[in-house]
């Protein structure tokens, strides 16, 4: 004897729910996007993106005379 | 897991719900002054710095937002105004609010700190503290004076474009400030004069609930004078010109005359066309804010095209 299935409608709220997940992901993922592009602007404008790390850095000093 | 183990928690939060939250009418009016100020200034940012600077000023502004509504979630169910906000309707639980409030403001701060500068970061998190504890949590229920000081909040997003793009504070983005701050209090009274019943239910100490409308009424017809040196200063200063001198001339004479007949009516009057001047001033003062800002983007505009070609006097 075969097994019997029985489809059910998906509640709604599964749904709802992945659309928000979704929704979540996508903000995350474009604010990754955005960080790196200002990153990428901010290096070729030349910006100094060393700091302090607990030993001494020659550029760092440099920079500072 | 399958649907039989589902247990619906009412967590049926919607996108729109969060949204609402953000109060999206007040950051359109916060992002749109902010890039004003941010555009007009002398310097300028590179532009995908400046989109990320608006969009963390605008998450600012949602996150004040968000900590109001927490706050307020108590009086905002009592009012007409505000039930169907998100809390009082049920759609977000209140620590929610709280906690999306507090993450995104630390955010947009931090982002905006790096993404910009230091000062416009600072700027951003004296408003939303400002906002969020100095006007909501005290000064709202305490004063009738609660909104023109409170109104600074609204008044720093130009001056934190500005400090965005320049890195400093000018006398052009305190100009910008002033506008904004004495546009606020006959903005919200006009708005109090017709939905009074709210605010004496939900205990809020509004000019007319406090004072009375008599008195709200004048008040607002002296803000509105007050309006008339500090647009036309700012049309003379080196962001003005003739766009914003002639939108300055008359968004003030038509809100002068309009705030003359909102000071002359008494509430009988008022009553018998259902607040209809009132009305009228309270969205046409929303029009006075916004084109004069755009009158400030048209000179920018005209400055870039015609170049020095342009003699403006800056008495300011």
């Amino acid at each position: 004897m075969g097994v019997k299935m029985v489809f059910r409608k998906e509640h709604p709220a599964f749904a709802n729910r992945w659309r928000r997940n979704a929704l979540v992901g996508g903000i995350l993922g474009l604010f990754v996007a955005l960080v790196f592009g200002i990153t990428i602007v901010k290096l070729s404008g030349g910006h100094m993106m060393e700091a302090f790390d607990h030993a001494i850095r020659p550029s760092l000093l440099e920079n500072s005379r | 897991m399958s649907n039989a183990e589902f247990i619906d928690r009412g967590d049926d939060t919607g996108i729109r719900d969060v949204f609402e939250l953000f109060k999206p009418r007040v950051m359109s009016l916060v992002v749109f002054t902010a890039a004003v100020g941010m555009l007009v200034a002398p310097s300028q940012l590179h532009p995908l710095i400046g989109f990320a600077s608006i969009l963390f000023i605008a998450a600012g502004a949602g996150a004040s937002g968000a900590l109001n509504m927490w706050w307020d979630a108590d009086i905002d169910a009592i009012m007409r105004r505000t039930r169907g906000r998100p809390i009082p309707a049920g759609k977000i639980d209140r620590e929610d609010a709280l906690s999306i409030g507090l993450l995104l403001s630390g955010i947009s701060v931090v982002m905006l700190a790096l993404a910009a500068n230091v000062l416009a970061g600072a700027l951003l998190a004296l408003t939303i503290v400002y906002y969020v504890v100095f006007y909501t949590m005290y000064l709202k229920r305490l004063t009738p004076q609660n909104i023109v000081i409170g109104g600074a909040a609204g008044a720093f997003p130009p001056m934190i474009g500005w400090a965005a793009a320049t890195g400093g504070i000018g006398i052009e983005s305190v100009l910008m400030f002033l506008v904004i701050f004495f546009w606020t209090p006959p903005h919200f009274w006009s708005l109090s004069l017709f939905v009074s019943d709210d605010y004496s239910k939900a205990g809020v100490p509004m000019m007319n609930v406090a004072k009375g409308p008599r008195s709200t009424r004048r008040q607002i017809f002296a803000y509105a004078v007050l309006l008339v040196p500090v647009s036309a200063a700012l049309a003379f200063s080196s962001i003005g010109g003739p766009a914003t001198l002639l939108l300055a001339v008359g968004l003030n004479a038509d809100l002068l005359r309009k705030a003359v007949r909102v000071a002359r009516r008494s509430e009988a009057e008022s009553a018998l066309d259902r607040y209809a001047v009132e009305r009228k001033f309270f969205y046409r003062s929303i029009a006075f804010l916004f084109l004069l800002f755009a009158g400030l983007v048209a000179d920018a505009a005209l400055r870039w095209a015609l170049g020095e070609a342009i003699a403006w006097p800056q008495w300011v």
